[in-house]
């Protein structure tokens, strides 16, 4: 049972990081990463609830595709991708300094996390909550929400 | 002629007396006014229930800088730029005032020297609250550490610029009645929620729409808004739209993630921040009241 919760959370995380090394545009580019950001969070939120139970290697996966994440999210907002449906704030390009920090924090923050190589739960929770603080702080100035 | 010109002085001058009147700022009664000491423990959560932090500590402020109230970020809006004053305990903040002057700024918007709040100040919702919760959260202030320097006083287009004219939008706005009526029977945590929200909460200052006025739309309580300061949406957060549980609502104010871990944003994430400092009991008690407002689409 265990060995099948892991296949299914593998299968489920691995087109998690798919979009990071697809190239649909800079838009849908950065939208699947950051959908993949959410289901890995889900996936890493559940076993710290207890809702799944905790499993090592897939917290490490989680962990590894942040990484992956944080490190592919910042060259998708190239200069006029402002545009369409999106959610990006414009202080994205007006404040770029702010922004390279914004980002530069979210991959130190995500490597740091990834190279504790997690065994247990508690340790988790602890590199979890260090890359996950850059959920709120980043999305604080710079997402705006349309609906 | 002459009579005619005389006449119309004289309607004038009723005029200017009437408005004069009409629109002259309203002490609460002394038999109302809070009544110390207030207890600061108890007032730490009505401060972080009220959000003080969000607008008066320095922008971005994290820790225990969110304690020093020297006055925050400039909040821009179609009427003006506000900008929230020191209420530190210190000589530029608080130092000179009574708990008196201080319950006549959060439930009656009127300053010590007698002059109208603008509403940025969400003195509409404060009058919602208890004097004891008033003269709890006064000591409170009164224990965090002293700041200094007064910032300078935000622009205000005309004719916005003009304090007596709050008068008469406080005529029509300022009410300090529940604005939910809850069936009788409702449950204790539920009316506790109602209180939060409603009143030190001032939820609905963002989240209800405004009429061209300026004041909240009630026909609309919590159905979202645009943004005050002018980019994207605040989301309506009546059972019409927002599809969650209590529990996930608690949660999401909680930890400022929401059931399927997308992270709160924008000026949201302060307010979450606060709402952390408060316990289950409280955020329970606010999700059960936002579970029971009228669903609006």
């Amino acid at each position: 049972m265990r060995m099948l919760a892991a296949v299914l959370a593998t299968a489920i995380i691995l087109p998690a990081i798919a979009p990071a090394v697809a190239f649909a545009g800079p838009l849908e580019d950065r939208q699947a990463i950051m959908k993949g950001n959410g289901r890995d969070t889900k996936l890493g939120g559940d076993m710290l609830k207890g809702v799944t139970p905790f499993d090592a290697a897939v917290a490490n996966k989680i962990l590894a595709n942040y990484v992956a994440a944080a490190k592919a999210f910042p060259g998708r907002f190239p200069a006029g991708s402002n545009g369409g449906d999106t959610e990006a704030s414009p202080a994205i390009w007006s404040k770029p300094a702010e922004w390279r920090a914004a980002t530069t924090k979210f991959q130190t923050d995500t490597i740091a996390a990834a190279a504790t190589k997690v065994s247990t739960q508690p340790e988790f929770g602890k590199a979890f909550g260090m890359v996950t603080a850059n959920c709120k702080s980043c999305h604080e100035g710079f997402r705006i929400k349309k609906d | 002629m002459r009579r005619l010109l005389g006449g119309l002085a004289g309607l004038i001058l009723l005029g200017a007396v009437a408005g004069f009147i009409v629109t002259a700022p309203q002490r609460l009664p002394d038999a109302d006014v809070a009544q110390g000491p207030g207890d600061a423990a108890r007032g730490a959560r009505i401060f972080w229930a009220g959000g003080c932090a969000s607008c008066h500590a320095a922008k971005g402020a994290k820790g225990n800088d969110r304690l020093k109230l020297g006055g925050g970020a400039v909040l821009k809006t179609a009427f003006g730029d506000f900008q929230p004053p020191n209420i530190s305990p210190g000589g530029d903040g608080l130092a000179n005032w009574t708990l008196a002057d201080f319950d006549n700024a959060m439930r009656r918007g009127v300053s010590p020297d007698g002059r109208h709040y603008y509403p940025a100040f969400p003195y509409t919702s404060y009058a919602r609250m208890t004097p004891a919760d008033i003269a709890d959260l006064f000591a409170y202030l009164g224990s965090l550490p002293a700041v200094a320097g007064k910032p300078a006083a935000g622009a205000m287009a005309f004719p916005y610029n003009i304090r007596r004219g709050i008068g008469l939008w406080k005529r029509v706005y300022l009410d300090a009645a529940p604005v939910v009526a809850l069936p009788a029977k409702a449950s204790a945590p539920l009316r506790a929620g109602q209180y939060l929200v409603e009143g030190p909460g001032h939820c609905s200052e963002c989240h209800s729409p405004r009429t061209p006025y300026g004041g909240v739309d009630k026909a609309r309580w919590l159905a979202g808004a645009a943004d005050p300061e002018g980019k994207g949406k605040i989301p309506n957060i009546t059972p019409g739209k927002l599809r969650w549980s209590a529990a996930e609502i608690a949660d999401y104010l909680k930890t400022g993630f929401t059931p399927d871990y997308d992270s709160v944003g924008g000026t949201m994430v302060e307010v979450q921040a606060n709402m952390a400092q408060l316990s289950d009991a409280d955020r329970a008690a606010i999700a059960a009241y936002l579970k029971a407002v009228p669903a609006v689409k």
